[in-house]
């Protein structure tokens, strides 16, 4: 055998090995892709499709909820209320940081249950001070504690977003009636919003969500409480399969104290119009021009 | 551009080297024997990173399958290695164009005749980008919904829309003009500066809005006081101008080392005297950084404080950023008191402590900090694990891999051991 055909015949070893080796480190990946719906893939933008298509969709999504989780749900696409604008407050001074509100979101958003997720984060801050710097979430003691006052976060469904403004591909937006939603099926993943949120409002589905089939709500909506993907941002939306269909934030109900005022900020005679015009309200960070539609306010 | 062309008078020798469309093909086939043919050596260094190549493979099919959940990001610390990798990468692409500058710019001859090393790392580089940026992805299977046209491209309100734009043209016009080059050496013509001078004048403006626009990704968030700096592009800026030549330097003595290829002092030279330059500069301007952090104090320094002090006893990033400090300074007395001609030992040194030193302060120091403490000023801390390194291990593999071949392919056809027609 001479040098030439050796070497092309150990080339071609070698090719074949890294070939073998390739498809050995990929491996993982192609079990995967052969679970991807083709029509998931191919899934056009939110605003994209026609009624009938997104009822297309939504019959997918119902039907692949029982397949995976072994039961029915019922995922409708409400829409926005002509007219209506929504707003969201919360009274510092009788809210006691017991975390319901955070709570009842868990459960009725479908959150993954492991990590205890919620669209609400609640701070305990110093009396005295709004200082954010000297507020914590991980308090774990009775509340209220006398010497504290408690600040629960979540999103703020900004007029001027910037989250909003820095997704590469329209991914999430403001509806007509003021809530911030996302498109879980159009998301990339890329967590540019989660940087850009200023409230920390914003949440990944760093894997897939994981809750037990009983526990599921099936009262789910495409834009808000469905079960998430894994590797799409997800955030509060005002539980838009609530509220859109006249009723109140599942956060609103839980609340022992009655804390929170949801309402449609162009109807004059809402309870919220009341409380921003006669109240001591302020924004969280009102300097970073986000301008929130969720308010707080102290009493007296 | 100006020169006056001669098709007229005399037959060019782009005529006389037979059709360019039909020679492609055989480029490409010549190529590709020359891309996988080499000394014992050569194909020592291919295959271990191909094999590094596959364990970052493997490790991202892990993660794509269950999640971003395998790294050691949060809700809290969502970007990390990746992201900061891809800053430092799209740095060093930028920082390629150091060679260009001279080069076209002052008619620098010796640097003309190795520019199209310059031009290959700046592809090399920006292929690494692009694979960090896949890499972050939590869908990569939904990456078409950012292609223009077919997608929903949010141009030009999102920034990563500008940085997609930018890098792809970068990425585009580079290849370009070393596809051209190589490609009418290959023919035994001679390049028609119309065909790519304007391309190389192009990439010198386009590779500083590379790298300003990665800038703007991260200083365009108010809600972020740690990026939000107009300081942040000229400092990308200023660290790409150290990066790019550092590496250069170093590849263009492993050339001169390793291969036939005639690389003379001259562009060396002219680099480290960039370098002189461009390192104090990268240190004044992270000096001018952090003394308005730590001088106005305040919640609005707190990722500052974090990242050089601590705070409130957590301190993870505190030794790679002083450890980054002292590198660069090192780095920086080293440029400026070694001889180019006798201690060039200590100059390469200094490249490669520079490059660490930036690798880690535009890297991790740069990107995570912003985000401890969070937004409600949690703080939880971040390093990258296992996952992470191993996957960002393959990515550079690959960039090394192309930069190989590109070389290897450059010296091939300059040497003149390719062409269309082999000399008898």
């Amino acid at each position: 055998m001479d040098n030439t055909s050796r070497r092309t015949l150990l080339k071609a070893g070698g090719a074949t090995l890294g070939a073998g080796a390739f498809a050995r480190s990929i491996a993982p990946i192609t079990e995967w892709t052969a679970d991807l719906s083709v029509d998931a893939f191919l899934q056009r933008h939110y605003k994209e499709l026609t009624r009938d298509e997104m009822d297309v969709v939504l019959r997918r999504l119902e039907a692949e909820t029982v397949e995976e989780y072994g039961v029915s749900v019922s995922i409708d696409d409400p829409r926005p209320t002509p007219g209506v604008s929504f707003g969201y407050a919360l009274n510092l001074s009788i809210c006691i940081g017991c975390r319901k509100c955070a709570e009842a979101c868990h459960v009725e958003n479908n959150h993954d249950r492991a990590t205890h997720n919620s669209y609400i984060r609640v701070l305990e801050m110093k009396k005295g001070t709004v200082d954010l710097e000297l507020g914590r979430v991980d308090y774990d003691h009775p509340v209220p504690d006398p010497d504290h006052f408690y600040m629960p976060v979540q999103c703020h469904h900004c007029d001027n977003a910037p989250c909003i403004k820095v997704c590469p591909v329209e991914a999430t937006w403001q509806e007509a009636d003021g809530i911030v939603v996302v498109d879980y099926n159009w998301c990339i993943g890329c967590r540019y919003c989660e940087a850009a949120c200023p409230y920390h409002a914003r949440r990944f589905n760093w894997a897939k969500p994981v809750v037990p089939p009983e526990e599921i709500n099936p009262d789910q909506a495409y834009l808000s409480n469905r079960v998430r993907p894994q590797g799409v941002m997800e955030k509060c939306t005002f539980c838009l399969h609530r509220t859109r269909n006249g009723r109140l934030p599942a956060c609103l109900e839980a609340c022992p104290t009655g804390a929170r005022v949801f309402g449609d900020l162009n109807d004059p005679d809402s309870e919220i119009r009341w409380v921003l015009a006669n109240k001591r309200v302020f924004v969280l960070k009102e300097d970073l021009g986000t301008r929130p539609r969720f308010f707080y306010y102290f009493d007296g | 551009m100006g020169e006056p062309m001669s098709l007229d008078s005399n037959p060019s020798p782009s005529e006389t080297a037979g059709d360019p469309i039909r020679s492609y093909p055989r480029f490409l086939w010549h190529s590709f024997g020359v891309a996988t043919d080499g000394s014992l050596m050569f194909y020592a260094w291919m295959t271990a990173l191909t094999a590094l190549i596959l364990v970052g493979v493997n490790a991202f099919a892990h993660q794509t399958v269950s999640g971003l959940a395998l790294t050691a990001m949060t809700d809290h610390v969502s970007w990390g290695m990746y992201i900061g990798n891809f800053t430092f990468a799209v740095g060093l692409a930028a920082g390629a164009v150091m060679m260009v500058i001279p080069a076209y710019l002052y008619d620098d001859h010796d640097m003309h005749d190795v520019v199209i090393i310059g031009e290959i790392l700046a592809i090399a580089a920006i292929v690494v980008a692009l694979g960090f940026v896949m890499a972050d992805l939590g869908r990569i299977d939904h990456a078409w919904h950012m292609f223009p046209i077919i997608g929903r491209f949010n141009w030009p309100v999102s920034m990563l829309t500008w940085d997609v734009v930018v890098l792809s043209g970068y990425l585009g016009i580079n290849l370009h003009v070393v596809g051209y080059l190589l490609y009418t050496r290959y023919r035994g013509a001679r390049p028609d500066p119309r065909w790519y001078v304007p391309f190389v004048l192009l990439s010198i403006i386009w590779a500083v809005s590379i790298h300003t626009v990665t800038a703007f990704l991260y200083s365009g968030l108010g809600g972020r006081p740690f990026w939000n700096s107009a300081v942040l592009a000229p400092r990308f800026i200023a660290s790409a101008f150290v990066t790019g030549p550092a590496f250069i330097v170093l590849a263009l003595q492993v050339v001169r080392r390793f291969t036939s290829f005639h690389v003379g002092d001259g562009p060396i030279f002219t680099l480290i005297g960039v370098l002189r330059v461009t390192v104090l500069l990268n240190l004044f301007l992270v000096g001018a950084e952090v003394f308005t952090e730590l001088y106005t104090g305040g919640s609005h320094t707190a990722s500052a404080r974090y990242l050089y002090f601590g705070l409130h006893g957590h301190d993870a990033l505190v030794p790679w950023i002083w450890s980054a400090i002292t590198l660069n300074v090192v780095a920086a007395v080293l440029f400026l008191t070694s001889s180019r001609r006798t201690q060039l030992w200590r100059i390469d040194a200094a490249c490669a402590f520079t490059l660490a030193g930036i690798w880690i302060e535009k890297g991790i120091g740069l990107i995570v900090p912003a985000f401890v403490p969070s937004t409600l000023h949690e703080i939880v801390e971040y390093l990258p694990n296992e996952l992470e390194w191993r996957v960002s291990v393959g990515v550079w593999a690959l960039g090394l891999l192309i930069f190989t071949l590109g070389l290897k392919l450059a010296i091939a056809v300059f040497s003149g051991q390719m062409a269309v027609v082999k000399e008898a």
